[in-house]
């Protein structure tokens, strides 16, 4: 297991968001992770992530327990995130937005680094024509594109994406997903956080589904697209 | 009116050499500011002990003489190292002692300034029961000659020493926040601290580094006002303070270049200021200039915050 997530509870002040969520996910895979609104799935990237505060259960990581590591010290372990929403640094450059990405990486790994920038602008080319541009006069899409390029960029063992398609047309999102799917094909484990069931579960191998603070359903991806409840409740009858 | 004009150029070059040193105590406040949204009040002691550094290092140095050639460089060089170590330490040492602990218990905004006023008596306090209250005299250590004339006015060494040391550090911070990876985290931690976590960035270690740049300017600050002025005070930062957090918010706080534009434009207003209504209003016109952009342009001249920067 990549990562292990086991009885996790986390509170904002006295309001509980999580009750006891258990995950895992499996080294080269996609995993989901749907639900409503406010059903709690940003709360458990950010605590993946470690900006959210652990009041039980624990978060493994490799086989090692990171429920109470910083931060910033998990991007060097190898977990990095493409936050919801606009979360890229609207005034600094693109340049300086994948930069960001390749903040925790040393100065020997410098090929390497080269190799992602290559390998970011292959797979948004758009970001590439647009390097110099400032990030907050962008597009939606294109800063959602350039969220995950910029996770991209700390060379991650475990991607974690939120909400990658929020707010984007219809077919940015067909498109987000494909390259979403390239990733996962290159060796790259992904969790994704989605209220777009439905592409999220086309891409997933293994779905989570998120209520109110608990995993009511566990269960392979393609299954859960068939299941009438499911389908009923996120993916609109 | 007469009298007026024959003032102009003197008025430039004396409002250039004060803003100059506005202009470096503005950048502590608009560093700190950028990533914390905090005013650190306590940044005019972090400049008072610069000013007491150097002098103590003169007396270390049994300086008491304005020395030539190479012996000036060795004196400059030792005081600028030691008022930038000193109030840098300073600066470090508060954030550590009075605003890290808040931060670690999500306190309010307002107890970080009650804190930071605390900090800024003990420091005040601790200066005055050891060296006094008086005004403590600088030995002359650069002689004042005229080197210039600009118009009708005299441009003298300490002016340009003062003029040309502030541009030279500005710069320097200029290039180490807009062109190196530790810059680029500061910049990042100001846009979206949470993010740039994200992304690895240790935030208490970048929250240091920013009030150690904030100190290490009001050091170089410390080091011009005593060679200009030539005295300090257990209470010298108090009016260098205000004026330097006036110019923060008239360049636009959270601003790095606002802050060189505020600091300038601070000491031209003022001793332009002075010029019109005679020397004593200098202060009154100083903080006319805050409370009016304070009611009519809070977000200062240049506007822009450094979240939103652009270089």
């Amino acid at each position: 297991m990549l990562l292990e997530i086991s009885e996790l509870s986390v509170f904002y002040g006295k309001i509980q968001a999580l009750d006891g969520v258990s995950l895992d996910v499996e080294e080269g895979e996609i995993a989901c992770l749907i639900g409503a609104n406010g059903a709690g799935k940003s709360t458990t990237l950010k605590t993946i992530s470690g900006l959210r505060k652990v009041a039980h259960g624990a978060v493994r990581f490799k086989g090692a327990d990171i429920t109470h590591v910083p931060g910033h010290r998990r991007v060097t372990m190898g977990i990095c995130q493409a936050p919801e929403g606009r979360g890229i640094f609207p005034g600094m450059t693109v340049m300086d937005n994948l930069g960001m990405g390749a903040y925790t990486r040393k100065k020997r790994d410098a090929e390497r680094v080269t190799g992602d920038y290559e390998r970011v602008f292959s797979l948004f080319p758009r970001l590439k024509e647009r390097r110099k541009q400032i990030a907050g006069t962008m597009s939606g899409g294109e800063q959602q594109m350039l969220a995950i390029g910029r996770a991209l960029m700390s060379d991650p063992d475990l991607l974690l994406l939120d909400e990658p398609s929020m707010g984007l047309a219809p077919m940015l999102v067909t498109q987000i997903f494909e390259i979403i799917k390239e990733i996962n094909g290159q060796g790259t484990t992904i969790l994704l956080v989605e209220q777009n069931a439905i592409q999220a579960l086309s891409v997933s191998r293994r779905a989570y589904v998120l209520e109110s603070g608990h995993i009511t359903r566990r269960a392979l991806a393609a299954d859960l697209l068939d299941d009438d409840s499911i389908r009923a409740a996120y993916l609109g009858g | 009116m007469h009298n007026f004009v024959s003032q102009i150029w003197p008025s430039i070059v004396d409002g250039t050499t004060t803003g100059a040193i506005y202009a470096l105590m503005a950048l502590g406040y608009t560093l700190v500011y950028g990533v914390l949204r905090l005013i650190n009040f306590a940044h005019s002691e972090v400049f008072m002990v610069g000013t007491f550094a150097s002098l103590f290092t003169l007396h270390a140095l049994h300086i008491n003489y304005a020395p030539g050639g190479i012996e000036a460089i060795g004196v400059f060089a030792a005081i600028t190292i030691a008022a930038m170590a000193a109030s840098g330490l300073v600066a470090v040492g508060v954030e550590y002692v009075a605003y890290r602990p808040l931060r670690k218990r999500n306190s309010s905004s307002l107890a970080n300034l009650i804190s930071a006023i605390g900090m800024s008596f003990f420091l005040q306090e601790v200066f005055a029961l050891r060296y006094g209250r008086d005004l403590i005299p600088f030995p002359r250590i650069l002689l004042k000659n005229v080197l210039f004339h600009i118009g009708n006015a005299e441009v003298r060494s300490d002016m340009v020493l003062v003029v040309g040391s502030a541009l030279v550090m500005m710069f320097i911070l200029d290039r180490f926040v807009n062109g190196t990876r530790l810059g680029r985290g500061i910049r990042a931690v100001a846009q979206d601290a949470s993010t740039a976590v994200l992304m690895g960035v240790n935030i208490d270690r970048v929250i240091t580094l920013t009030f150690l740049l904030g100190g290490i300017m009001a050091g170089v600050a410390a080091m011009l006002y005593g060679t200009f002025y030539e005295v300090t005070q257990y209470n010298i930062g108090f009016v260098i303070g205000i004026k330097g957090f006036t110019a923060a918010v008239l360049g636009g706080i959270g601003n790095i270049r606002g802050a060189l534009v505020g600091g300038f434009a601070l000491g031209l207003v003022e001793t332009f200021g002075g010029a019109i209504f005679t020397a004593q209003w200098i202060d009154v016109v100083a903080f006319s200039v805050l409370v009016l952009v304070l009611l009519f342009r809070p977000t200062g001249i240049l506007g822009e915050s450094l979240q939103r920067a652009r270089a």
